[in-house]
This record gives C-alpha cells, structure tokens and sequence, in this order.
C-alpha cells in the first residue's frame, strides 16, 4: 500500500546511514535479562570488531548484572534478525556482513536472572 | 398596526437547523471541489452531507454561555487554590509526577487538537461538521490554556515544571510517544483525523485517560488538576459525540467507506493504545492513592463500553479491532513494563521515578494476580537490593525505539513475557524495527510516512540534540549533559529518583511548617 | 444488552439531575467515584427536562447539562425536552 495524497508523496527517510558521520547502528539485546529494558542502541564505526563490541561497549552497558561476569563466550548464541549468525571476534562489523541497523540478539542459555529473567 | 408577536421560541432542532445549516452555501467563483481539495482524496465518499446529524444541536451562542460559566467556576477554584496554598493539600509530592508529566506530554496536544479541528472544519463541505469542528477547535486550545495556567500554581514551589508545554514536547524522548501519534494524524487527511482524534482517541481511548487521571487528583487532594480537567472533560461528551457522528455518518454515506474506515479504526485504535501505556504506568504506578487499577480501567472503559460501541456499529459491518487479542494479553503487563523502564531511565527524564514500597507492591499484586509477582515484583526487588547499597539502578545506554509509536523495545512477545518482541521490515533497503505487530503492519502499510520518524535516540547519534554552538570534539565531553541541556531539564533537580529529590525535602518541609507554629 | 453511561461532577448543582435521572430510569445503577458520578444503565437512559424543573424549582434548559458533564456513552439524541442515550441493539 502506498499513502494517500494529494501529490506525488516522497521523503528521505530520516535515518540512512550518510546521517551517522562515518557510524553504523548496531542494535543488541540480552534475552531474558529484563533488567535492562529495551534492547540497546549503539553508533560505531564499520571497522569496530566484534571482539570490541564484546569485550568493551556490551559490558559497559550490561556489566552490572551479577549474570555478565558469568557468560562463558564460546557457549553463547547469537541471532541476526531472528536468525542463527555465528560473530567472528576479530572481523569488523562490516566485514561480517553487519549492516546499518541490523538487530542482534544475545542468547546465554542457563543464565536468566536465577529464574527470575532479572 | 397591531402586529401581534408570536412568543413561542424557535425549537432546540429548528434553532440549529437555521443556525448552522441555513448559513451555508454553494461556492460560484470557483467550483466546490477547488475550495475544497482535500474533501475526496481519501477515498471517502459522501453524498450528502444535509444527512450529518449533530446530536447535541449546540448553536453558538448557547456555546459561548455555557462555555463562559464553565471558565468562572475554574478560576474561581484557582484562585482559591493558590490562595490556601493548595499545593500543600495533595497526598504525597510524588503525585506531582503525574502532573508533570501530563504539562509535558498531555496539554502540548491539545493545542495540536485545536490546529487539527480547525483544519479539518476548513476542509470539509458539509456545514455540521464545520460548525462542530470549530467548536471543538475552540475547546482544544481552551484546554491548552487552561492546563498551563492551571499548573503554572505548581511551578512556583515545585522542580520540573518550568519547561512547559511548549519546549519539551519537540524534543525529549518519551515526549515524542504522544507527540508522533499527533503528527501522524495531523499530516492525513480531514476524514482519518477525524477517525484517529474524534473517534478513536475521542471516544475510544479519552475515557481512559481523563476520568481516572482527574478522579485521581481528586482522590490525590490536587483541587487545581481536578478543576481544569473537568473543565475540559465537560466538552468531551461533545467530542465523543462529534467522533461517533462521524464514523456513523461515513459508513452511512456509502458502502464502499467501509474498508477504509475500518482500517483505520484499526490502526488508530493501536496507535492510542500504545499512547494510553504513560496513562497506565500513571494510574499503577503513579498516583499515591489509588483510584482503580489500569486493567480495571481498561475493562470498564475499553471492553465493556469500546464492546457497545462496537456491538453498535457492527450492523455497518465494522469488526472490532484485530488488535483486541493483544490488548487482553497487555493490560497485565504494559503498566509495569512502562514504569520500569522510567525507573531505569529517571537521570534522562524530566520526572522523578521511584520504586513501589511493600504496601504498594502488595496492592499491585492483588490487582494483578497473574503476571505481577510471577515477573514484576522481582525485578522491582532486585532494583530495591541495588539501591539499598547504594547502587541505584540507572541504564547507561540509549535504548531501541519502535519506528511506529516510538517507544522503547520494552514490550514482550504476547506469549511470552519473558521475551521482547521483535519486528523487522525492510523498506527500499533500509532495515525498520517495530514493537509488535499492530506497529509493524501499520508501517507496512505506509512505509513512506514512517521511514520520515524523528526517533530521538537516533536524533541524538545524529549530533542533532545539544544546543546551538555545542562542539562535541571538546575533551571531556558529555552527550548526555548536552542533550538534558538541550531538554531545558535542570541536571539533578528535574530528574533521577525521587527519593533524595528537592520536591520530596521541599513538600516535606512547607507541610511541616503549615501544620505546626515551629 | 449493552450499558449506556452519564457522568457528572459531584456538587451542588448536579445533585437535583442525578435524583432526577435515577427516578425517571428505575433501571439506572449509581457508582460513586471521587469528585464524580457515574449512572450506568442496561440498553438505554432518559433525562427529562420536567422531573429537573420540578426539584430545582424553575426553568430549565437541558443544555446547561454541559456544564457539569464528565462523560456518556451510547447514542445521543436532545431535543427540548429530554435527551436520551441508547444502544439500539
């Protein structure tokens, strides 16, 4: 469907990456850790590498909870649009193929608030 | 000559029919359809507008009567209120919360409304809704006006209510929830306006926000409050009849109204509903006493009357929103979502949050026997072991929005509450995110509109949310200063938690000294 | 059958039409509410100007209603003499 107008009905739409300087926008939530609300927002360069984003802004975000320390890295799952997507650590975001507003989700099975999805 | 007058007065119907009716006419300089472009592209046909039925028949000089009284007795009430220091009468400086939120987020609408009806007065031929939409127009900016001055008592004493309802409104990130939903509806045409104010936010969804926000206030002691929101509640009545008027008189007008009127009941029913998410957090949350709960609210106002209503119109063919599956499932939830997403975002906020206390908990438990000690109250427990060592919970990092209602990702899969829910659309190869799927089908059906949201998290990334001049190359530099800077929010006085807040030592203090001689 | 509704603030002036309303609709329920009154009532209500004049002790005019009205539901209908409320289903 298209909208109904009264002339031929085109904008930019507000958020292509040209508007980032130079970022990308990288979405990550943590499943079943609702402590944190919402999944997160995050602006960084196409060159971070995943390592980066792990090891640096994820716990920056996520270290308060008693659960992060305890994630065992080569156990957990990733999903990519709902999808099974496998990180390599030392490529970029953009070298695996991460693009613009991708949304990843953290799965770390046996960790969930003791019970509670805190 | 002896003329002998006829003293019987013109009836209520015959008086409106000569008063609005009878004062039309048909345009000869240039054709009807030049003066009234936006009348038909919508797909809306009407054949004949002398069938539009205004149900009140209210001329404009019983308007200007009635009205005028309606602005004495609120004056009347505020004055009194300033004079005995009213502000000191309410049950708990938290309440005040409520109201801030309701300057920023509420009244900015209602001059939104008051554009929006005299838009639409302008555009449509027929002369009944005309005459009732400038009278709505009228009302909606004396809501307005009456807010701001009514809550203007407030910021004399009080942290949080110095921005208004002007300045945040285009800018601070929970605000642009009510403010989108506006502007969607404002940049449509005249006849989904008048589905997505008159009808669904006017008759639908109002019940909901007004009468258990101004019940609250009374029951809170907020005599100010109390007074404009009745004030303003009095023209309701004839908002929801204009509202339901309307959508009567389209599908009465031409089968073929149909499909496009029941596709935007259903879009703009989800719209408010996720709208109504800040009034169930308020009513669960945010009043210290407690009128009903927001699912009590939700099932008096939404189910059992929305189900009249719809039980009405289903002779039309109407079918209830396909939302209504949903909505079941949220009205356990939705409240406390909200509110722990505010608590966790109170440094960013213009209100103070705080944690429910034993007894409120308990309250919250026995109105929500299904969902709040199973996946509410430990979270809200874990938070208060925080904060007891002095760990107050606050998240650090900007959350994801949803491109429709643009509020955070906080909303769970409706079969599972320990899962967000999401969903992604693609449009022109751009990635969108939405919260459920009442959003994301409203974004697939015109991407076009939503692909233009100001989604302010990413407004921030842009660089587009500090003030004028600011270099953000500077060492030490502080997004998050800049951008509350750029809110007008006053860094640790407007917001954080309410307990430690100047609000809670400043009511704590004026009570004392207006009880007591020491 | 589906409930119609009136609200109204609770004070001096709606006391006499709240009266009013429960005598002419035997069927109305009252649920009272901080600062406001509510009168539900199964398929339909009627307010009549007579049974208002006749306790206020003087002329009525139903529009002066407004003033005082918080909410309805159902369909609206006034002429001169009374304004109805109705589900027609």
């Amino acid at each position: 469907m298209a909208v109904k107008a009264l002339y031929d009905y085109h904008f930019p739409a507000a958020d292509t990456q040209d508007k980032f300087h130079g970022n990308q926008l990288l979405y990550v939530g943590w499943d079943d850790h609702l402590m944190f609300c919402a999944p997160f927002a995050y602006c960084l360069p196409p060159e971070t590498k995943f390592s980066e984003l792990v090891e640096q802004h994820l716990p920056h975000s996520y270290g308060r909870h008693p659960d992060w320390a305890k994630i065992d890295f080569s156990t957990v799952r990733w999903l990519k649009s709902g999808q099974p997507f496998v990180p390599d650590m030392n490529k970029t975001l953009a070298e695996q193929g991460l693009r613009h507003k991708d949304a990843l989700r953290l799965q770390t099975p046996g960790l969930n608030g003791n019970g509670t999805y805190f | 000559m002896d003329m002998k007058a006829n003293k019987k007065k013109l009836g209520l119907k015959e008086k409106y029919a000569h008063m609005t009716r009878g004062l039309g006419w048909e345009t000869t300089y240039q054709p009807m359809d030049k003066v009234f472009p936006q009348a038909t592209f919508e797909g809306i046909k009407i054949h004949d507008w002398e069938k539009w039925e205004d149900p009140f028949r209210l001329t404009m000089d019983a308007y200007w009567k009635y009205q005028a009284e309606k602005e004495r007795k609120l004056y009347a009430v505020l004055d009194a209120f300033a004079q005995n220091n009213g502000h000191l009468g309410i049950t708990d400086a938290r309440y005040l919360n409520a109201v801030k939120l309701f300057l920023t987020g509420i009244s900015p609408l209602e001059y939104v409304a008051h554009r929006g009806f005299a838009a639409a007065g302008r555009n449509f031929p027929g002369v009944g809704p005309r005459v009732a939409c400038l009278m709505q127009s009228i009302d909606e900016i004396r809501h307005a006006q009456t807010q701001i001055h009514a809550l203007s008592n407030y910021n004399k004493f009080y942290e949080g209510f110095h921005a208004g309802a002007t300045h945040q409104i285009e800018r601070v990130w929970y605000l642009s929830v009510p403010k989108s939903f506006f502007d969607d509806a404002f940049s449509a045409g005249p006849f989904e306006w008048m589905i997505a104010i008159g009808f669904s936010f006017e008759y639908v969804l109002t019940n909901l926000l007004f009468v258990p926000f101004m019940s609250g206030a009374a029951y809170n002691g907020d005599m100010a409050t109390v007074t404009f929101g009745f004030s303003a509640q009095s023209d309701e009545a004839r908002h929801m009849t204009l509202g339901l008027e309307c959508i009567k008189f389209m599908l009465e007008q031409d089968p073929d109204n149909l499909p496009i009127v029941q596709k935007w009941i259903d879009k703009w029913a989800w719209r408010g509903i996720r709208v109504l998410t800040l009034v169930g957090m308020m009513m669960d949350y945010m009043l210290p006493k407690r009128v009903m709960s927001w699912k009590e609210a939700w099932e008096i106002y939404f189910e059992q009357n929305g189900g009249a209503l719809f039980n009405d119109l289903a002779k039309y063919g109407i079918k209830v929103p396909e939302c209504i599956t949903q909505c079941t499932v949220d009205k356990e939830h939705i409240s406390h979502q909200a509110w722990a997403t505010f608590y966790q975002y109170a440094h960013a906020s213009a209100f103070h949050t705080w944690l429910p206390n034993d007894e409120e908990m308990d309250w919250l438990s026995a109105k929500y026997p299904n969902t709040f000690d199973k996946y509410y109250r430990p979270r809200f427990t874990q938070w208060r072991e925080m904060a007891d060592r002095g760990e107050r919970f606050y998240n650090n990092t900007l959350p994801m929005l949803c491109q429709v209602c643009q509020i955070p990702m906080v909303f769970t899969e409706p079969d599972d509450p320990t899962k967000i829910c999401y969903r992604e659309s693609e449009y022109q190869g751009e990635k969108y995110h939405t919260c459920s799927d009442g959003c994301q089908r409203i974004f697939d059906d015109e991407p076009e509109k939503y692909i233009q949201a100001w989604l302010p998290v990413h407004q921030i990334f842009q660089g587009n949310c500090w003030p004028e001049g600011t270099d953000p190359t500077v060492e030490g530099f502080d997004p998050l200063l800049k951008v509350l800077e750029w809110y007008h929010l006053e860094n640790g006085k407007d917001n954080m938690d309410y307990e430690g807040s100047g609000d809670q030592a400043n009511f704590a203090a004026w009570r004392g000294m207006a009880t007591q001689n020491t | 059958m589906s409930t119609v509704f009136i609200a109204f603030q609770t004070n001096e002036e709606t006391r006499p039409i709240i009266e009013s309303i429960l005598e002419d609709n035997p069927h109305a329920v009252l649920d009272e509410q901080p600062a406001m009154v509510k009168i539900n009532a199964e398929g339909s209500l009627v307010i009549r100007r007579a049974s208002i004049e006749e306790r206020i002790g003087r002329d009525f005019d139903l529009q002066e209603l407004q003033v005082n009205l918080i909410t309805l539901s159902g369909n609206l209908d006034e002429d001169d003499d009374q304004l109805t409320l109705a589900w027609k289903n």
